[in-house]
């Protein structure tokens, strides 16, 4: 199948030719002549030039994380194509419709990006290698076998003849693809496994508009929007007369529960906005608080009948049984995404009944199914383009509530695009927020200190139940109890008790969903060490398997942190294990705290496996990340809710670490081979265990709620 | 109507004169590199240079920049890139990259003034927020930065 460039080259050069003044996109589309008739389609992920340029179509969404370049070298090293000619662009969510689905999932969380794609994306790129060798083969009239492929050419040895990828594409293009192919080992790749340079980073260092907020279009207007600060409310009364007056105002939108002002630039628009005079029906949430929150999960936690998550051995009987019995209750806050780009979402209902829409999204089949939706039209007359996202943390993936409202405020003004961007205020009071959560812990220990029972309860509100209300097994939100039903240390009786209990706040994936028990069962494993007098490393290790990954991760990260070993005076370690996501984690944290109780993390030691390292480099990068996204969840961040809304209203009272504040982050990766983990959330999960466990061992203080901003570390 | 000179061209505006200069930059000028995070001079994503200095546009009226000399990223270079956002690519800074554009604007005005800074000199001069966690990487990239010779190709900067 011989196809020209997308329309998304063409957009994305058009954009990138302005250099300054006049960004603008151009439209209509005139014709492809100038980059080459010519090009070919060689299956769904390759286009190949007739210059040998290589575009590999990416289908999940690049937020930061580099999947957008992982990917593509994945898809390359199969295609044993030249690195040097390979660029990327995101398949389009409309063509994916129309084609069947034929990108697989274009869904962008859980740290999923490569793990879940890798295969069909690795069959897609040794599919079309063994094409172009056909394709070789039959110009030669020699049998396919006598040819192979390297770096872009194809090559037949026996009478010294090569012919390159350009030259073959569009004969392949016509070929059936094989029945099947073989996969490279991963010992010899050679475009994989490598710390390439991610391919969307020089666009960004320029500065060049790749982001949602950064669309411009001819006659394009500007929204800024206000919803009702009680999740849930709608709209009695609007008085727009003074807005309609404002400078640069085209319309005021009033819908159920917000209202937008659209204005020829965002300023403006939003400056009319606080001249809207808004009267709201908060419905029976106006009086929510962090108390009534606190006081519907104590009631879970009290409720006698909750489903288990787990039931091993008899868990009450061992409790009653055993030599030491050991309970302590943690709690966690809600917390925002607070994602650098605010939400946003352009839409332009087109003169022809076609809508076209450019977001920030996790999950571009899913913005195309609520544009639709919102629309009222069927999924083949929208077009999302999928633009860069400034940061994601699975804020843009189940929600698309953003591309609701953008395709509905465009909607009042057919023919028109129109940029919906929300204001930091709104987008820290409208996030679907990581759940607040109680858990209680009750371990009985054997006369030798070692763990023989655990019973948790758990009371969270339930992000299934808000965005994947089909995924609930039996009331328990797998979400809600990981880290306790999946528990890799050997403890005969288990029981996990979960308390589905959603408040009107709504709740969503934030980064590595459920870490909150990572925290949790971490930090009362070092008590219950503590409690046992053993050291934290030999206690773990008592409780894992011989053959357990964890282990392999644990002994990597204690002798690389050098578990043991003298610290400089006023350094102190704490450890934590976690696995998640596909991958293996293990920990070492070193904190200092000052006398007035000042916290520094000096240095994070991690030891991940991940079984599989695509991109090392970048690897290394997910774990910084990690570590600074998390660090601010334990250090300042919360989310607290009064009179039914959140308090919190933007960076200054929503605190994000700064530069000065960063530790310094070793990574280790060792992978083992034989799976597929993830990268893009594994570091968080056991970090603020490490933390606390660290913060533990210089002041004797154990944190069983954070964040640390809630707790006085002076000494005494 | 105001007059600016925005990467060293003068232009005409006829915006309010209390509209913040980031508005002017992204949506009357279409510069869009220059970002939105918080509209309150907390987050630094919205860094400009006005003569030589890091400065928040999004609380600069943009009456404010007249008769002084703007520079964003779009103008960073002359041509090609700044040595500064070579660096970012060599040391693979960014991540999501929306904050990296102000973060290099600050990047910029610390190495004119300190040309070879110190660790607190940058805790003092880069307090732009990012959420990603490219700041270790912001750090390993200025120091590289400030073992270079400077060549007379810094641009409008």
């Amino acid at each position: 199948m011989s196809t020209s460039p997308s329309r998304r080259d063409f957009l994305k050069a058009s954009a990138a030719l302005g250099g300054g003044f006049a960004l603008e996109f151009s439209f209509p589309l005139a014709s492809w002549a100038a980059d080459g008739a010519s090009a070919a389609e060689v299956n769904a992920w390759i286009v190949i030039h007739p210059d040998d340029r290589v575009v590999i179509r990416i289908a999940r969404s690049e937020m930061g994380q580099g999947t957008y370049t992982a990917l593509a070298q994945l898809v390359a090293e199969e295609l044993d194509c030249d690195w040097a000619m390979v660029s990327a662009e995101f398949a389009s969510p409309n063509e994916h419709v129309r084609r069947q689905r034929v990108w697989g999932s274009m869904s962008t969380g859980g740290s999923m990006g490569v793990r879940s794609s890798q295969d069909y994306v690795r069959r897609a790129g040794a599919s079309a290698r063994q094409m172009l060798i056909e394709a070789a083969a039959l110009r030669w009239q020699v049998p396919a076998s006598e040819c192979r492929a390297a770096n872009g050419v194809v090559l037949h040895e026996p009478t010294d003849r090569t012919l390159r990828y350009g030259q073959l594409a569009s004969d392949a293009a016509r070929l059936s693809p094989p029945a099947e192919v073989k996969l490279r080992d991963a010992r010899d790749w050679k475009i994989a496994g490598r710390s390439l340079a991610r391919l969307d980073i020089p666009d960004k260092v320029l500065g060049k508009p790749v982001f949602g907020v950064d669309v411009m279009l001819p006659g394009m207007l500007h929204a800024s929007i206000a919803q009702c600060p009680v999740f849930g409310g709608t709209i009695t009364r609007i008085d727009a007369s003074a807005a309609e007056a404002m400078r640069g105002v085209s319309k005021v939108v009033r819908e159920e529960s917000f209202v937008a002002v659209v204005a020829d630039s965002w300023w403006r628009a939003n400056e009319a906005l606080k001249k809207v005079v808004i009267e709201w029906d908060t419905g029976s949430h106006g009086d929510a608080s962090n108390e009534t929150i606190t006081a519907m999960l104590r009631a879970g936690l009290a409720d006698p009948d909750l489903p288990q998550a787990r039931t091993l051995g008899n868990t009450g009987a061992a409790l009653a049984n055993a030599a030491q019995v050991i309970e302590a209750e943690y709690q966690s806050p809600y917390l925002n995404h607070a994602t650098m780009e605010p939400q946003t979402c352009t839409a332009w209902f087109r003169p022809d009944g076609f809508l076209e829409v450019w977001t920030s999204t996790q999950n571009g089949e899913a913005s195309m199914a609520a544009a639709a939706a919102a629309a009222g039209l069927p999924l083949e007359q929208v077009e999302v383009h999928k633009m860069m996202l400034g940061g994601g943390f699975g804020r843009r993936g189940g929600p698309q509530d953003f591309v609701t409202q953008g395709v509905t405020i465009a909607r009042a003004l057919p023919g028109v695009p129109v940029k919906l961007m929300w204001s930091r205020e709104e987008d820290m009071q409208h996030g679907f927020y990581r759940p607040a959560s109680i858990v209680t812990m009750k371990a009985g220990l054997d006369a030798q200190g070692k763990l023989v029972a655990l019973h948790t309860r758990i009371a969270c509100p339930s992000i299934l139940k808000v965005l994947m209300p089909g995924a609930l097994k039996g009331g328990i939100d797998f979400t809600a109890v990981r880290a306790f039903n999946d528990m890799p240390y050997v403890v005969a009786n288990q029981q996990v008790d979960y308390a589905l209990r959603n408040g009107h706040v709504p709740v969503g994936f934030w980064r590595a969903p459920g870490q909150q028990n990572s925290f949790y069962r971490e930090s009362f494993v070092d008590e219950l060490a503590a409690a046992a007098g053993q050291d934290p490393l030999a206690y773990r290790l008592a409780l894992l398997k011989p053959d357990d990954k964890n282990r392999l991760v644990l002994e990597a990260v204690a002798k690389a942190a050098a578990w043991g070993a003298p610290l400089p005076q006023g350094v102190y370690r704490g450890l934590a294990i976690a696995d998640g996501f596909g991958s293996f984690t293990a920990m070492v944290a070193e904190v200092s705290v000052g006398a007035q109780g000042q916290l520094r993390v000096q240095r994070i030691v991690v030891a991940i496996d991940s079984g599989y390292v695509v991109n090392p480099d970048n690897c290394r990068a997910q774990a910084e990340s990690n570590v600074v996204y998390g660090l601010g969840s334990i250090l300042y961040q919360a989310n607290n809710v009064k009179d039914g809304r959140i308090v919190e209203s933007n960076f200054h009272n929503f605190r994000i670490p700064r530069l000065h504040e960063m530790p310094k982050v070793e990574t280790v990766l060792v992978p083992s081979g034989g799976f597929w983990g993830g990268h893009g959330e594994p570091a968080i999960l056991p970090l603020a265990a490490a933390v606390c466990n660290a913060i533990s061992a210089a002041t004797g203080k154990r944190i069983r709620s954070l964040p640390l901003a809630r707790h006085d570390l002076r000494a005494g | 109507m105001l007059q600016l000179t925005v990467n060293g061209r003068a232009v005409a505006i006829d915006v309010e004169p209390e509209m913040p200069l980031l508005w002017a930059l992204r949506d009357h000028l279409k510069l869009s590199g220059t970002k939105y995070g918080c509209g309150i001079s907390v987050c630094g994503s919205c860094t400009v240079l006005i003569d030589g200095e890091p400065v928040r546009s999004c609380v600069l009226p943009v009456s404010d920049a007249v008769g002084r000399n703007v520079v964003t990223i779009e103008g960073l270079a002359r041509d090609g890139m700044h040595r500064v956002q070579k660096a970012w690519i060599e040391h693979q800074v960014p991540q999501c990259g929306y904050c990296q554009t102000g973060m290099m604007m600050a990047a910029v005005a610390l190495l004119a003034k300190h040309p070879q800074p110190t660790d607190v000199q940058i805790d003092a001069a880069m307090t732009n927020l990012c959420r990603c966690g490219t700041y270790a990487r912001v750090r390993t990239a200025i120091h590289a930065l400030a073992k270079q010779p400077v060549g007379k190709t810094a641009g409008h900067a």
